[in-house]
């Protein structure tokens, strides 16, 4: 039932405006796929242009190989969660299910079956001959997807479904809709901007921006391998330096703006000698070690770690980042340290990312755009 | 892969196209075009039929003319300022104090807006007219009454009539005002009259004059209580009518001419007031609404006397048209005894009249539903070039009076092929034309609350568009479009202005026959008719608020 999505070459436009330029990219049959970006990136327009509620100005978006442009959205058959949730107020949670499957036609026993499964996987029998209104946010969410995934949609679409919950909640339903995507097996295509809840719920993530893909990958390569740096600071905190590539030695290296030199043996082979480079370290790849010297601005005591807001000397980082940080991981931290302090600090080599000095490109080996 | 090459965008023939191009061709056809011929009538001359200005160098020309205009502003700005004066500390009181029998006051406030302003007015004369029970019983103890004909007795019925516009207008921004609002003033040290004068009163003044908009073309337009008590004081809308239908010839043109200059004028006023209520209007919301509170002493009586005076003055009339319905009458003497002959005698006489106001009516109300969900529809969710003339053009109604929409109607359709003077289907044509935009306004309103995705997740689920229109949208709109509906229903059966020009002996309605009856001198079966249409009224309002279980209706 569930299908695969084939996005070629589509390309948005409001008017003279265009909002997606050229985007192409291919979703496997059944996986738990994420758009993630800040707002006005795309994303959201992207998942109605799947939907059919936004037109499509060019190129195709397939099910399966077969083209949908020109198919209303209506027959697309596609579940769809709202960011409002927008269950409808005048009928019963079990009305609200039973909507869809009605209109399949579906007869009397299978309807009872398939709407008392969804309504037991999703975990609101108790509540189905009440109104909307009389429900939580949480529960009015799990009406919403179960309402979506009682039709056997091909594919399943999620616009923001958790920005409405407050933050406990919304971990919790964030398991939940991993589980029943996993039990009912739907092609999912998930739309967010909070980068944590695509890191936790997804099996692959196309990073946005602009109407263009930055990225797309596992979210662990996404994390630890970002293939430029905006989806190096998007997602997680990263620290920017400036820096220049060495292949003096027998290993390559790159060395920073104080002279501080760190080997780099999977630099790939496009990066020249003295190239100019931007090198990303996230805040937990710095150590207490010999290195480059750093004074504290502030710090802040977080429980598992104490997060320190640095200050290095001048034209060492790159201008305009938010804050330099450093996390100390507490269960290893030897001694603590005090605002106005000057402390030392070593990147990891094996973990930090390497940039092409216009932020588009990774240096670092065998790192993948597209994945 | 294909390539990206820009498709063009394919234009689809969908059902909403349909509705948008039908009510489009139904608005040109019923509203534009007699509008249109109006005012080209305004510019010929009745006998030649050639182009002149003839017309209107005759208005301003002479005293007679120009001063039914000057009449008519002075009169309605008198209206309007009393009921604002009346209908501000009445909402203000009954917001902010506990008033006894409050339930009971709301109802007759409500019923006494709805039932037209004529059967006040008539009523007025029977109790303070030269054979006025009121004027009889002070002339025997030798005192004279002041006349309820021309100016005074007009500002008494319009004041009367149109304060509660005022009331619910106020009372409703009183529920927005947040208690915290006047608790902040008191803690600033501030109390009394000065926190009402430099709080509540600011707060509410875009609402008053946007209430203050409605009583002034209400009372600019009423055309029934200036033809019965006006007397020497001639009004535009009284003017245009004798104008027109003068038994000595009809000056057609003349009256059109007259009807163009009140459409502008009307115009003028209605955008000049949007323009300033929409500079000075501010959002508010209330968590905390203001609660009655107790007040005690000889403000306490006071302030009961005054919404009481009020109130009882406001309803003495439909009180005074039901008891003499009763009556045993000869024409315009009321005999001694107790009866139901003047019920009698409209089913043997005026049958049809009743008939015909509840056929009339139900044909329009469907009609005006069904339009007023659509429009409101195309107007809010599927915006483009034409929706938005629709939408304005069904505005339009709101500064026409109804005596001038019937001249506009009569003009436009009394020859072929569109043939219509003198059927049903004119009647019922005004009725929609005039009274949409209430159903319109409100249904209008509730879609905007309505968010869009509840429609997307039908279609989703794998309901067409029209389809998620009809079990979804409709369903949800229902309160809103029910409380427009409510509102074009009482005033589609009371509607007197455009029905007295457009009526036949088969199409007259209730209204047209009670001023028939009243001219004629016929008081028991005018005042028999009368009660029936108020009956009618009121039972339409209780069904209303049994239905929605709220006492509000949205004006």
């Amino acid at each position: 039932m569930s299908v695969s999505i084939g996005i070629n070459n589509v390309i948005k436009k409001y008017g003279d405006t265009t909002v997606i330029p050229d985007l192409s990219v291919q979703i496997k049959n059944g996986e738990f796929f994420t758009l993630l970006g800040p707002s006005g990136c795309g994303k959201t327009t992207l998942l109605r242009m799947i939907a059919g509620f936004n037109s499509i100005e060019g190129g195709t978006i397939q099910f399966d190989g077969t083209v949908i442009n020109d198919v209303d959205a209506h027959k697309r058959n596609i579940g769809m969660v709202f960011q409002s949730y927008a269950i409808f107020p005048h009928m019963t949670v079990r009305e609200n299910v039973e909507y869809g499957l009605k209109l399949r036609k579906e007869s009397k026993e299978s309807m009872k079956k398939k709407v008392d499964d969804i309504l037991r996987v999703v975990r609101i029998s108790e509540y189905q001959d009440r109104l909307p209104q009389n429900l939580s946010g949480g529960q009015q969410q799990r009406v919403a997807l179960a309402r979506a995934i009682v039709i056997h949609p091909s594919v399943l679409l999620m616009d923001e479904p958790l920005s409405n919950l407050d933050a406990k909640l919304r971990i919790e339903m964030r398991s939940a809709i991993r589980e029943v995507q996993d039990q009912v097996g739907i092609t999912t295509v998930y739309v967010t901007h909070d980068q944590e809840e695509a890191l936790a719920i997804s099996d692959r993530i196309a990073v946005m921006k602009l109407g263009i893909i930055q990225q797309v990958g596992a979210p662990e390569s996404i994390y630890t391998r970002p293939a430029n740096v905006f989806v190096s600071t998007f997602i997680g905190h990263s620290n920017l330096f400036h820096a220049k590539v060495s292949r003096g030695g027998s290993t390559p290296a790159i060395v920073f703006a104080d002279g501080y030199r760190v080997e780099m043996p999977n630099l790939c082979d496009g990066a020249q000698e003295g190239q100019d480079v931007v090198v990303s370290v996230r805040p937990e790849e710095f150590s207490i070690q010999p290195g480059m010297k750093a004074k504290v601005r502030s710090k802040t005591f977080l429980g598992k770690y104490t997060n320190y807001v640095l200050e290095f000397a001048g034209g060492m980082v790159l201008p305009g980042q938010p804050s330099i940080e450093f996390s100390q991981d507490l269960g290893h931290a030897e001694r603590l340290y005090n605002v106005g302090d000057t402390i030392e600090l070593k990147p990891n080599a094996a973990k930090i990312n390497v940039f092409t000095e216009d932020q588009e490109q990774s240096l670092i080996k065998d790192v993948k755009k597209y994945a | 892969m294909p390539s990206s090459a820009l498709k063009t965008h394919k234009f689809k023939w969908d059902f909403w196209k349909t509705v948008t191009l039908v009510i489009l061709l139904l608005f040109a056809v019923f509203l534009v075009y007699p509008l249109f011929m109006l005012f080209l009538s305004g510019f010929k001359d009745s006998e030649t039929q050639l182009w002149t200005m003839g017309n209107f160098a005759k208005f301003f020309g002479k005293r007679y003319y120009y001063g039914a205009l000057k009449n008519s502003f002075l009169l309605t700005i008198c209206v309007t300022a009393l009921t604002i004066l009346i209908g501000t500390p009445l909402a203000y009181f009954m917001t902010t104090c506990k008033i006894k029998g409050k339930g009971i006051i709301e109802i007759l406030i409500i019923v006494s807006m709805m039932s037209p302003a004529f059967i006040g007015a008539y009523s007025w004369v029977l109790l303070c007219g030269r054979n006025g029970s009121v004027t009889k019983f002070f002339a025997n103890l030798g005192i004279h009454t002041p006349s309820i004909y021309g100016f005074g007795g007009m500002l008494l019925v319009f004041t009367l009539k149109l304060y509660p516009f005022i009331y619910m207008y106020v009372c409703g921004a009183m529920k927005k005002i947040d208690v915290a609002l006047s608790e902040a003033a008191e803690s600033l040290g501030c109390n009394g009259i000065k926190k009402v004068a430099t709080i509540i009163v600011p707060l509410i003044t875009p609402t008053v004059f946007a209430g203050g908009l409605l009583v002034f073309m209400n009372a600019l337009a009423d055309f029934g209580t200036p033809m019965l008590i006006g007397e020497g004081y001639l009004t535009m809308p009284t003017l245009i009518y004798t104008e027109f239908i003068n038994e000595t010839g009809g000056e057609a043109n003349f009256a059109a001419a007259m009807a163009a200059i009140m459409v502008l004028v009307t115009a003028v006023i209605f955008i000049a007031q949007k323009y300033f209520v929409n500079k000075k209007s501010f959002t508010m919301s209330s968590l905390r609404p203001i609660q009655p509170k107790q007040v005690h002493g000889i403000k306490n009586v006071l302030i009961h006397a005054f919404i009481y005076l009020v109130v009882g003055l406001a309803i003495l009339p439909q009180l005074t048209v039901v008891y003499t319905s009763f009556l045993n009458t000869n024409r315009a003497v009321f005999l001694e005894g107790y009866s139901l002959n003047s019920y009698r005698m409209i089913i043997d006489n005026l049958g049809r009249a009743v008939k015909n106001t509840y056929l009339f009516g139900l044909i329009a109300i469907a009609i005006i539903v069904i339009l007023g969900m659509f429009i409101a529809y195309i107007a809010t969710r599927k915006r483009n070039v034409f929706t938005a003339i629709i939408d304005t053009v069904t505005m339009f109604p709101y500064i026409i009076p109804g005596s001038v929409l019937g001249i506009t109607l009569l003009l436009a359709f009394n020859h072929k092929p569109l043939l219509l003077s003198g059927t049903a289907i004119i009647m019922i044509i005004s009725f929609v034309v005039r009274r949409l935009p209430y159903t319109l306004r409100s249904s209008a309103a509730i879609l905007y609350q309505i968010s869009p995705s509840m429609e997307e997740a039908s279609i989703s689920l794998g309901a067409s568009p029209v389809k998620t229109f009809f079990k979804i949208t409709a369903s949800l709109m229902m309160p809103g479009v029910l409380s427009g509906a409510i509102l074009s229903w009482i005033t589609v059966i009371n509607e007197l202005g455009s029905s007295v020009i457009l009526f036949t002996g088969k199409t007259v309605t209730m209204s047209v026959a009670i001023y028939q009856e009243v001219i004629r001198a016929s008081y028991g079966t005018a005042a028999a008719l009368a009660t029936i249409l108020t009956a009618t009224t009121v039972i339409s309002l209780l069904i209303f608020f049994k239905l929605t279980g709220s006492k509000e209706i949205s004006l």
